[in-house]
């Protein structure tokens, strides 16, 4: 099993002028390894963070848009998964992490631990679907994994974290969306 | 009478399907995110689907037209959400967290199923569409009917209007357009 964080950290040694859409304790995660404009945390609405990469997928098909959705965020938008793939993005790179817990609400169970989204997501359509509980083979895939064309899928496997701060002010703050929107016309 | 049981030759009021699409386009709107609503599934849906200017993405659930049409904005490209007013209540959340609070341009064209188009929304005999214009008003979501060929002069302004001051629209569509 992996840890979030360890994840994200090998996410973010191949990443540079990506989107990334993150929400509640995967935002947190991302968010500490370093200040980026091209951060999309403003989601709104959980469950969303997949509806709106994929917005972002389809109105710049130029860039790469990865998605860090939780389990229990998935969970709340299933559907997003068929509509997803039918818009096929080939920039899109959905990764959703489970750790088989509302972390954000308490760290109660979401109701299957053992549901399996990989499974999913390839009978949605998704053009390539990965799965990940071992850091090592994650960081030697990782690459590959956000070259493929999309839309692609991977659970990340992980531990439940530690209790994280959530400063929600820190991550909601406009002047956030301000900057995605002035970095996006500038990329 | 309800809209969603009018048959076309019952209705004497014409509300024309290609003069809202023509208004749609005017708008510069170049994604429709919908759910199939019958209200405008003939007049509307049905020829945007046919369309080569439109790009349509069907969604599974009215929601994700909220998400989706929020990740355009910051890519400056324009979207209308076309969904049933049962749909716009379903997406109560995402409008409140995405469209007012972050004041997203998330633009809603909302049939009204099972309005009575010879009266108001707010004096429909239907529970469901008579609380649609005051959910709107309590939300702060700026709001307009359209209900005849001489309301389609609204959405082009009302679309541009949310995308100039980045707000919510609502364009609620009081009768079934017609296929013509």
């Amino acid at each position: 099993m992996m840890k979030r964080d360890e994840c994200f950290r090998a996410l973010a040694r191949h990443l540079t002028d990506e989107v990334v859409v993150a929400t509640y304790s995967s935002a947190v995660d991302w968010l500490a390894l370093g200040e980026r404009a091209l951060n999309y945390f403003s989601v709104g609405a959980m469950g969303l963070d997949s509806s709106h990469a994929l917005g972002l997928a389809l109105g710049r098909p130029d860039k790469r848009i990865i998605c860090l959705q939780g389990d229990g965020s998935l969970l709340m938008n299933l559907g997003c998964l068929v509509t997803i793939a039918a818009a096929a993005p080939k920039n899109l790179v959905h990764l959703v992490v489970q750790n088989g817990t509302y972390e954000a609400n308490g760290s109660h169970p979401i109701p299957n631990t053992k549901v399996e989204f990989a499974a999913m997501a390839r009978a949605a359509g998704y053009a390539h679907v990965h799965e990940f509980s071992e850091l090592a083979n994650f960081e030697q895939q990782a690459a590959h994994v956000l070259k493929q064309d999309g839309p692609v899928f991977a659970t990340l496997h992980v531990e439940r974290s530690k209790p994280l701060t959530y400063d929600y002010a820190n991550l909601y703050d406009p002047a956030r969306r301000v900057a995605l929107k002035a970095a996006l016309r500038a990329s | 009478m309800d809209a969603d049981l009018l048959e076309a030759g019952d209705d004497t009021i014409e509300l024309k399907g290609s003069s809202i699409i023509a208004a749609i386009k005017a708008s510069g709107v170049e994604f429709i995110l919908s759910v199939p609503d019958i209200v405008t599934s003939g007049g509307l849906l049905r020829p945007i689907a046919r369309d080569p200017a439109f790009k349509l993405i069907r969604v599974c659930k009215e929601d994700e037209c909220i998400g989706i049409a929020s990740g355009l904005s910051y890519c400056d490209k324009r979207a209308l959400t076309l969904i049933q007013y049962t749909g716009f209540l379903d997406s109560i959340n995402a409008i409140r967290g995405v469209a007012v609070e972050y004041r997203q341009p998330i633009c809603m064209m909302i049939g009204l199923l099972g309005h009575d188009p010879s009266t108001t929304p707010r004096n429909s005999p239907r529970y469901g569409v008579r609380i649609i214009e005051p959910v709107l008003d309590a939300m702060g979501v700026p709001h307009h009917l359209i209900n005849e060929d001489a309301d389609v002069a609204k959405i082009c302004p009302a679309i541009e209007d949310a995308y100039a001051a980045s707000h919510p629209v609502a364009l609620l569509i009081g009768r079934r357009p017609s296929t013509s």
